[in-house]
């Protein structure tokens, strides 16, 4: 139903996801909106001028801070990382309660279905995210690019 | 009888923005709001909003009620009129009668700006009078503004983005969301608030609609159904649905009673949710000193909402001659931010319907 076969032009080539964290921006739809190009510390999405342009994220320029997460007002960038032997996602999750670090969650993938186990690295939610919790989840390498949300 | 320079009615984003404009270049505003606080729609988005800096992207729309309110407050030159309604605007002397707590007042405006909002519609299907059939404004109030969980599990009416963004809030609030119907064969809101609700397991059916509500004495249930490429029900298509509230999203119309009362040219502009006043760019109506804004302009995001009050705020002080060098400039930089808006594919909509506002035989009056 919604264009994730788009995905593949969002997701960096094998060699930067094992270089270490970076932003996926899965907005595939052509609407006015621009924060994650303007709150970018690395300038790392291309300066357009149309507002209503795709974002385009330079994978080498960006550092996966996750400025970019927690300011998309459709809460559709993820960070993914896989340099480690274990996977990483950190997801934008405005639900309370928040997770305990260290709580083992099911991984779920865009359509709400299991993807697999997880467990909570991190809750990042500092007064600049403004009510967008960030969740580190450590997950097996091959699901950094399908878990997008949790249960618990 | 009350005299002003300019009033502004609706204390939405629109008639906010237009308030503030039409203050900072220097005019006397009074602005009246039904509601015992300011903000009008605003005050229920939690979500953070899209389009640019320039209109608080990224700024979740609560707080954007709060940011313009306390910029409005730090004025000196700005009347706040809260908790009255506007009745009625008699063009004969350009009066507006107001209900402001039980007392009667009348009110000659030498400019009026109509940021009156809009009214959700309504769905025809048996049992629609059934408690627990909500409008999703009603849900969102009773959650975001009262603090109360409306249901236990409801069925959502309309993709859209209000059917969309309900639906997350209410999976926010521990609500189940048992289903997002929607007519078209495909999802009409944003995208990405399709996508926040369905990795959370909420399946959005396309070409799907609600034949009944179910239920005694409130909504235990709903009857759904598959739709055609006609939009007609695909026999034996049904399914039964288990919830406790239908939650009707299935669009705005623009509220203009005042427009046709002042004797504003109307037209009927499906693409803008109904009847809508004929204006000039400067957001005047066919009536000399009569300006609109917002979703009763044509029902658009709260964005472009706010875009348009500025426009309108600030014609309405030229015109009664604060003028500043910036003029021209700021004009042309809230002309570009409303096209900005409007370009994407999303916008297409709103341009064809702009498009066809125009005077007709039967709309005759000119717009100059």
């Amino acid at each position: 139903m919604l264009p994730t076969a788009s995905l593949a032009a969002v997701t960096p080539h094998q060699e930067r996801l094992a270089r270490g964290a970076v932003a996926i921006v899965e907005c595939f739809q052509e609407i006015p909106c621009n924060p994650c190009a303007t709150n970018c510390p690395s300038q790392a999405f291309a300066l357009v001028s149309d507002i209503n342009a795709l974002p385009v994220l330079d994978w080498d320029k960006c550092i996966g801070c996750g400025i970019c997460v927690a300011c998309c007002p459709g809460l559709a960038i993820f960070i993914v990382d896989g340099s480690g032997e274990q996977g990483v996602v950190r997801l934008p999750y405005e639900f309370l309660p928040l997770p305990e670090v260290g709580a083992t969650v099911l991984g779920v993938g865009r359509d709400g279905a299991a993807v697999c186990g997880a467990t909570v690295l991190r809750v990042q939610n500092s007064p600049a995210q403004d009510r967008t919790p960030i969740i580190w989840l450590q997950v097996p390498p091959e699901h950094i690019m399908s878990v997008r949300h949790f249960k618990f | 009888m009350e005299q002003r320079e300019i009033v502004v009615i609706g204390g939405g984003p629109a008639g906010l923005s237009a308030a503030l404009q039409a203050a900072h270049s220097g005019a006397r505003v009074t602005i009246i709001e039904g509601e015992k606080r300011l903000g009008g729609q605003l005050i229920k988005q939690t979500h953070m909003f899209f389009g640019s800096h320039k209109q608080h992207a990224g700024t979740r729309g609560i707080d954007i009620a709060t940011l313009l309110e306390n910029e409005l407050r730090a004025l000196p030159n700005v009347e706040i009129i809260l908790g009255a309604t506007v009745l009625g605007y008699y063009y004969e002397d350009g009066a507006l009668t107001i209900e402001d707590h039980e007392a009667f007042r009348l009110m000659i405006p030498k400019r009026l700006i109509v940021a009156s909002g809009a009214s959700e519609k309504f769905l025809a299907f048996p049992n629609n009078d059934l408690p627990g059939v909500y409008g999703a404004g009603a849900v969102q109030t009773l959650m975001n503004v009262y603090g109360v969980k409306p249901a236990q599990r409801v069925l959502m009416i309309g993709a859209g983005n209000i059917g969309l963004i309900v639906s997350y809030q209410l999976l926010q609030a521990g609500v189940e969301v048992a289903a997002v119907l929607e007519a078209a064969p495909q999802i009409s809101g944003y995208l990405v608030h399709a996508s926040k609700i369905l990795r959370l397991g909420v399946p959005i059916l396309t070409r799907h609609s609600i034949k009944e509500a179910l239920g005694k004495h409130t909504v235990e249930g709903a009857i759904i159904h598959r739709l055609d490429d006609r939009w007609q029900p695909v026999p034996h298509s049904e399914q039964q649905i288990t919830c406790d509230t239908i939650c009707l999203a299935v669009g705005l119309s623009p509220l203009c009673d005042l427009l046709w009362q002042a004797g504003c040219a109307m037209q009927y502009i499906a693409e803008l949710g109904g009847y809508v006043a004929l204006r000039d760019e400067g957001m005047q109506t066919s009536v000399p000193g009569i300006y609109v804004a917002g979703d009763a302009a044509g029902v658009e995001e709260a964005s472009a909402a706010m875009v348009e009050g500025s426009l309108a705020g600030l014609s309405a002080a030229l015109s009664l001659g604060y003028n500043s060098p910036a003029d021209e400039e700021l004009t042309a930089e809230l002309r570009q931010q409303l096209d900005d808006l409007r370009a994407g594919p999303g916008g297409a909509k709103i341009r064809s319907g702009l498009e066809k506002l125009h005077p007709t035989a039967d709309n005759p009056k000119e717009v100059t």
